[in-house]
């Protein structure tokens, strides 16, 4: 019930009592309202804006959510009011349906946002009122139509696995998907120019042999322009079998508008084959060649700016269909008129109804051969209203297709647009996305990190430098980390992967490893100890270490992840490629750490940390602990340019 | 139909569209045919019902559903959605075949959408259930036929659909057989007379035999 009934309900009700005394049987039970609570303030908190309303207004709607039980739900017990995290603007007019019963839509706010509200809330958008109902449509189908564009563009997603008959239909459906595609689109496109201008050509006069008068070349070089538009037609013969072989609904396509003309422009020439000895029909295969002319509509399928037109004169089909009409009612008007009043006149060209079609005509769309003039008084009278009537006519309709012709084009702007913008948007989704994925690997280095924090006692300081995840985001990393437990397999990122897989075949080539004092082959947990690590065990500030985590650290390649069975956190050995072995090791006494930061391409959000100046992209070698060493060989990996592989020793 | 029937409304149509188009009337068609349900709508059950019928408390319940509407407004998820929002949490990685799963799990009365009534049960028993419960969740998800026994190839597609999560880049690399494998690895150790599937007892005694698993499922309580 609307809002403004439901206030009279008591006024109805009460004037029963007209009902009473002619009635025969006794009455109902009236119903009881055992809530006979007063009528109480509900106060609504929405993102800080406070509503007060009364609670029947909120009742008066019980499929809502403000207005049934599901509101609870939001219920603050501390402050006793309901309290809604959303866009106190868009509020406004949802609490205004209560009130009136009318649900309006504000012009200036965003249909989806708009729409996503009324959900939330639980109210159906097709009770705004008719004030509003329009331009929500109208916005609504707006919208839709533009998300459809971008699905469309989805398209061009290649399948994995599509069979040959769908490859070849995508391959006509949008050519530059690939190269094959494409020539064939321009070799097409370049026999349709070559038919229409031989077309044309056939019939210019190509100047005159010997014994005839000027010939036009088609006759003249019969020959040759025969083969030419053989050859054009073999192509166009061989294109339209493939496209329909290829069609995933062959009925459907040899349904549409461009299959259609496909067959009208091929088919005369076949046609022409099967006629050439039969001299009556001859007539009739002329004018079958007027159907050639429609091979240049193939060309809608090269150009955008063709089938937008197309595309609006089908969309304006009423328009122009109520311009025809209005303008054959006006012709046939003014052509009886006009017959009528030349009719006195000797010499009038006006000699019937039909013949006067052709100056009604004429003088409407303001042309004015003037083979055709009136000569009376009042055939010049109605001939003037005749041609200023016109000119309004016509003028009236167009407007409407020009509008829509603008619309029309302007989306396909939007959709080149959009297309050109989507590789950029793609790829920042997708910076975004390995951004996401690496924090979880930075977490985990800067898990092992705590534990030797814990080790060397430097905590208090030190924790401060890390970055403290918020708890969203350590218990995702908490699930993460469990599923990598699952499988028993760890996330790595891309480069790492990449690296592994030259690894391992690598493997077999790594025999030899060359001189290092620690056997660069460990077990699980064969921890190496340096000895000279001992002073890093006590001089090791956190500093040291931090460095390399504050830029993204990016385990070398030739790190290898192997598991601890002491611990319940995983104990990276990291081992450098033939050469070092620098790992953290798992709650030894000895740390030894070298640890490389590789440049990454997608930029995590830095430690806050500030002690390390030293950006520099090789590794900032915690100097303590290599100075010992030999120096730092820089290779490049096989897929970054600066692996910086350091001996320790 | 007939086809005479069919050709006379064809005509019919087809003079109702020359009519249309000359008096320029055409466009009234068009106007939103596409009545676009209003996507279904669900309302939940009242709070009381709800503290009743699971183990959390009002205020847990008013955390659960406001989130829940947040990302569902309409007030019930479909699979599509379902496996938008779980795929956010495994960017590396395909987690739309083991969300597949996950939502039949908590699709408990097979309608192809989750009602919060659904999710919070499905919590409940998740994260204040007993042991047994746990673990016959877990069975329940495995039994995707719910057939009440977990035979090699349905523990399999979980298997698979678990190792899709980890993505491509692992370490170590992770081969085709890994998921075999592991599947082999838990049926020694669940299938006790070796017939080839896993039954419920089964599985509940060999879980709670195990340290690991039995520590495992506490893991999650603080969750909310």
């Amino acid at each position: 019930m609307a809002a403004g009934v439901a206030a009279w309900l008591p006024f109805a009700r009460a004037a029963a009592i007209g009902w009473m005394p002619i009635a025969n049987c006794p009455m109902p039970v009236a119903p009881r309202d055992n809530s006979r609570k007063q009528d109480e303030l509900i106060i609504l908190n929405v993102s800080g804006r406070r509503f007060q309303t009364w609670r029947t207004t909120l009742d008066r709607y019980p499929d809502t959510l403000l207005g049934s039980t599901e509101k609870d739900f939001f219920y603050n017990e501390e402050t006793k009011e309901f309290f809604f995290d959303r866009d106190p603007d868009a509020f406004r007019s949802i609490l205004n349906f209560y009130r009136t019963g009318k649900l309006h839509y504000p012009r200036h706010e965003c249909i989806s946002a708009y729409d996503e509200e009324l959900i939330f809330f639980g109210i159906i958008p097709e009770i705004i009122g008719d004030c509003c109902y329009e331009e929500y449509k109208d916005r609504k189908r707006e919208n839709l139509e533009r998300l459809q564009d971008d699905q469309e563009e989805n398209k061009d997603i290649k399948l994995p696995n599509m069979n040959f008959r769908e490859t070849m239909w995508r391959a006509f459906e949008n050519p530059h998907t690939s190269t094959m595609a494409l020539v064939f689109y321009y070799v097409t496109g370049f026999f349709i120019a070559v038919s229409v201008i031989t077309n044309v050509v056939e019939t210019v006069p190509c100047g005159s042999t010997a014994n005839h008068k000027d010939m036009p070349c088609g006759e003249r070089y019969t020959v040759a322009f025969f083969c030419m538009d053989t050859a054009c037609v073999m192509i166009f013969t061989v294109e339209y079998l493939m496209r329909l072989f290829a069609a995933p609904s062959r009925y459907r396509f040899m349904r549409s508008v461009m299959s259609i003309i496909d067959v009208v422009a091929i088919l005369p020439y076949y046609i022409g084959l099967v006629m050439t000895n039969n001299e009556d029909v001859s007539g009739a295969f002329v004018t079958l060649r007027v159907f050639r002319v429609f091979r240049i509509f193939k060309f809608s399928r090269h150009s955008q700016g063709l089938r937008i037109l197309g595309y609006t004169l089908k969309s304006c089909a009423s328009e122009l269909g109520f311009l025809l009409f209005s303008l054959t009612m006006a012709i046939i008007i003014f052509a009886t008129v006009m017959f009528y009043a030349e009719k006195g006149s000797s010499s009038s060209k006006f000699t019937s109804i039909p013949a006067s079609f052709w100056y009604t005509i004429v003088t409407m769309t303001t042309l004015g051969y003037g083979d055709m003039v009136p000569k009376t008084i009042a055939g010049k009278i109605f001939g003037s209203i005749c041609s200023l009537s016109g000119v309004l006519v016509i003028a009236l309709p167009v407007p409407v297709i020009v509008s829509n012709f603008s619309r029309i084009y302007h989306q396909n702007q939007r959709a080149d647009k959009r297309r050109a913008q989507k590789k950029a948007r793609l790829a920042r989704i997708r910076i975004s996305k390995s951004g996401s994925a690496n924090a979880f690997l930075q977490s985990k280095r800067n898990g092992l990190l705590s534990e030797l924090l814990e080790l060397t006692g430097k905590e208090e300081d030190e924790q401060k430098l890390l970055k403290s995840p918020s708890l969203l985001e350590t218990q995702h990393h908490h699930l993460l980390h469990c599923l990598e437990k699952t499988t028993a397999h760890e996330f790595v990122d891309e480069q790492l992967y990449e690296h592994n897989c030259l690894e391992t075949a690598l493997q077999t080539y790594r025999s030899s490893s060359p001189a290092i004092p620690d056997s660069p082959v460990t077990t699980c947990c064969g921890r190496r100890r340096e000895r000279n690590h001992d002073e890093a065990n006590t001089t090791l500030p956190c500093s040291h270490l931090v460095p390399s985590h504050q830029d993204p650290l990016l385990e070398l390649s030739a790190f290898q992840m192997q598991r601890c069975d002491l611990r319940s956190h995983h104990a990276s050995r990291s081992k450098l490629n033939l050469r070092t072995n620098d790992r953290i090791s798992c709650k030894s006494g000895r740390i030894t750490t070298a640890i490389i930061s590789l440049p990454t391409p997608p930029a995590l959000t830095p430690d806050g940390d500030s002690l390390h100046g030293p950006t520099l992209r090789r590794a900032p070698l915690p100097s303590g602990h290599q100075a010992a060493t030999a120096g730092l060989q820089i290779t490049t990996g096989s897929c970054s340019s600066n692996i910086v592989k350091v001996s320790a020793l | 139909m007939s086809c005479r029937k069919r050709c006379k409304r064809e005509i019919f149509k087809f003079a109702q569209y020359l009519f249309r188009l000359i008096t320029g009337s055409l466009n009234n068609d068009s106007v939103e045919d596409e009545l676009e349900l209003s996507a279904v709508r669900h309302r939940p059950e009242g709070l009381e019902q709800l503290e009743a019928q699971t183990r959390f408390s009002r205020k847990e319940l008013q955390i659960l559903y406001r989130g829940f509407k947040n990302e569902c407004p309409s007030g019930i998820v479909n699979e599509e959605t379902f496996k938008e929002i779980y795929a956010q949490f495994f960017p590396q990685g395909d987690a739309t075949t083991y969300a597949h799963f996950l939502f039949n799990a908590f699709d408990t009365d097979h309608n192809g959408s989750v009602s919060f009534e659904d999710f919070v049960m499905g919590l409940s028993i998740l994260l204040r259930g007993t042991v047994q419960e746990k673990l016959n969740w877990a069975f329940n998800l495995y039994d995707i036929n719910k057939d009440g026994f977990i035979t090699k190839e349905e523990m399999l597609d979980i298997m698979k659909a678990i190792y899709d999560m980890m993505g491509k880049c692992t370490y170590p690399v992770l081969r085709e057989e890994a998921p075999r494998q592991h599947v082999e690895v838990f049926f020694q150790k669940m299938d006790k007379n070796k017939d080839g599937v896993v039954t419920i007892d089964e599985f509940i005694d060999c879980c709670q035999n195990d340290e690991n698993i039995m520590r495992s499922m506490h893991l999650f309580e603080n969750v909310l």
